[in-house]
């Protein structure tokens, strides 16, 4: 019989731990398929946050690294360096990334570091049990903003992608969903492209993931779907913030 | 005969690397250690290594995390407060198990201190710095020569026994000039072979993580175990010192580094003045030579501990003697720097008068 559906050799074979309805094991799953399809799962070295993906060490299929958490790009720049034959991708989270790991994240950018990041918004810290993120929404309920995020004491969220398009430095910033199979066919779409431009040796690529938290939220996986729309995509708008290959041309 | 050149210190250092087969070099500004990453962004470009001036000492020791997960030799220098800020991933890199090379030329402290020679940083470098139960292999240079061939004994100690090592350097060792023989053979990076923990692609093997920590109930206690055994083996098999004078001798000076220096020329006055004084100079602050502190005891009564804080390393001195011996103490903080008179006097208060 012919097999139509399995796990892709750039995800082992271990049951991932994430909450119904989590985007994360819709991304990790994106990423297994293109470690195989753009034949790089042998020459990567991927790079786990502390968050809920920390575990990421232990999913995908390829060499990997867990470093402090925010510190992602300041590692891929080490490895990047010292073996430049190596594609190297940071994965990483809202607190991660925008939180903790601000400064390293912009300079990796401004350098145009040759690297691939993939950053999930989810706008709450998961792991630590539904704290207030740098992307929790205005007026969005979290353990750390129970009335909802108090603009006025806790000010706004950040725009990640449109902060990093601020800088000349990047090579690619896209921001994606997958809250549908029409957008989690369009971010499989971006992530390649993201992957493609390090192996192309154009820089730094990074594409940030609008992704559900129905834990973290304290929704059904269904309403979590519908918060992306409703409510998130219109703070976190989806497209393209940089590509430099159109630029180039 | 080698080659020698009037350098200083911390271009001393900068060749050492560099002659150590180390082209991994990231760093950020601040005094008293500038002179590295400054000579050491010209030497990388000439040598094709890796120089990377990064956005704070945060991101410098994890570039190193990276490079050195990736199997290279990688190094950063800083100063005081620029150690402070890296000792999160120092313990991380001690608990990947990897070796890396960070360079203290420490200053005045606490907080922003000065840019003046201190040795305040003995307790963060000699207990672990960061947190979780962890030691750095730390050692002390004394002069130029040194700074220029720690470093290759640090990255082979290091990866010897896969944990991180510091070197403990001050702005005076840093900024002197003085003759540095070119002692060493250079290493040819390439002629280091592939570490057994670099990730650097899974082709034709199994897939490898570096990380520090394992969720499976009592594993991280039983890592903890085992690295506890690396210590007891560090402790027993490396322990350098460099003893003068020392067998019989009424008083014995401990001190390293700068206060070392210093130390040295006090004994030359007092033996002048024929007191019988030697010196301890320790070389690893961590493992600290104990037991040659224990041996000398027995059979020396007095001990005088010189350091340029308000006194550390003398925990160390009355760990090692089991408090059998008398131990004085003579300290400058904050970036004061002891003279020789100001040690002779305090010798010989300890003896009671010249003998």
């Amino acid at each position: 019989m012919k097999k139509l559906f399995g796990r892709p050799a750039g995800l082992t074979d271990t049951l991932m731990r994430y909450c119904p309805g989590c985007g994360h094991g819709i991304v990790h799953r994106i990423i297994g398929e293109l470690l195989v399809e753009l034949d790089i799962r042998e020459r990567a070295v991927g790079i786990a946050p502390v968050g809920c993906s920390v575990f990421a060490d232990e999913y995908f299929n390829c060499d990997m690294i867990q470093p402090p958490h925010g510190r992602g790009p300041a590692v891929s720049t080490g490895i990047k360096r010292a073996r430049p034959d190596c594609i190297v991708f940071s994965y990483q989270g809202d607190g991660d990334l925008a939180a903790i790991g601000t400064a390293e994240i912009i300079h990796a950018a401004a350098r145009n570091e040759c690297i691939t990041v993939v950053f999930i918004n989810n706008a709450i810290f998961g792991m630590t049990g539904g704290q207030m993120a740098p992307t929790t929404l205005p007026g969005m309920k979290s353990t750390t903003s129970v009335k909802g995020r108090d603009i006025k004491k806790q000010g706004y969220p950040i725009k990640v992608c449109e902060m990093l398009a601020s800088l000349d430095g990047p090579y690619y910033l896209e921001r994606c969903s997958v809250h549908t199979p029409k957008n989690i066919i369009k971010t499989k779409k971006a992530l390649k492209t993201a992957f493609t431009n390090q192996v192309q040796e154009h820089g730094f690529s990074l594409v940030e993931i609008v992704s559900m938290c129905p834990t973290g939220w304290g929704v059904t996986p269904v309403e979590s779907k519908n918060y992306i729309e409703e409510a998130m995509v219109p703070y976190f708008p989806l497209g393209i913030f940089r590509d430099r290959s159109k630029e180039e041309v | 005969m080698a080659e020698k050149k009037l350098m200083y210190g911390n271009h001393a250092m900068v060749e050492g690397v560099l002659a150590a087969g180390c082209r991994f070099f990231a760093g950020y500004p601040i005094t008293p250690q500038n002179e590295i990453p400054e000579f050491m962004s010209i030497r990388m470009n000439e040598e094709g290594g890796v120089f990377v001036q990064t956005e704070s000492e945060i991101a410098a020791i994890n570039m190193l995390f990276g490079a050195s997960a990736a199997g290279k030799r990688a190094m950063t220098s800083s100063s005081s407060p620029g150690i402070s800020l890296m000792q999160e991933g120092i313990s991380y890199i001690a608990g990947a198990n990897l070796p890396v090379l960070v360079v203290n030329v420490i200053r005045g402290g606490p907080g922003l201190g000065n840019i003046a020679p201190a040795q305040s940083d003995y307790y963060q470098a000699t207990r672990g710095g960061g947190h979780g139960d962890y030691f750095t292999i730390t050692l002390a240079p004394h002069s130029a020569q040194d700074l220029y061939e720690f470093p290759k004994l640090a990255f082979e100690l290091g990866e010897k026994y896969r944990n991180p090592a510091l070197i403990l350097a001050d702005g005076l060792l840093g900024q002197m000039m003085e003759p540095v023989e070119f002692s060493m053979t250079p290493v040819d990076p390439g002629s280091l072979g592939e570490r057994e923990w670099a990730l650097s692609g899974c082709k034709g093997r199994e897939r490898r993580v570096v990380r520090s920590y394992d969720l499976k109930p009592g594993r991280l206690e039983e890592m903890n175990i085992e690295r506890t055994e690396k210590y007891k083996t560090i402790k027993e098999k490396e322990q350098r010192y460099n003893a003068q004078y020392c067998s019989k001798a009424d008083c014995i000076i401990v001190a390293y580094g700068t206060a070392a220096r210093v130390s040295d020329a006090a004994v030359r006055m007092a033996r002048q003045k024929g007191m019988n004084v030697g010196l301890l100079r320790p070389i690893t602050l961590w493992p600290f030579p104990a037991d040659i502190l224990a041996d000398l005891a027995k059979t020396t009564e007095n001990f005088l501990v010189v350091e340029m804080n308000c006194g550390q390393m003398i925990d160390d001195v009355k760990l090692a003697t089991d408090c059998r011996a008398k131990i004085a103490f003579h300290g400058r903080p904050g970036g004061g720097v002891p003279t020789p008179p100001e040690i002779l006097e305090k010798i010989e208060q300890v003896l009671g008068g010249s003998k």
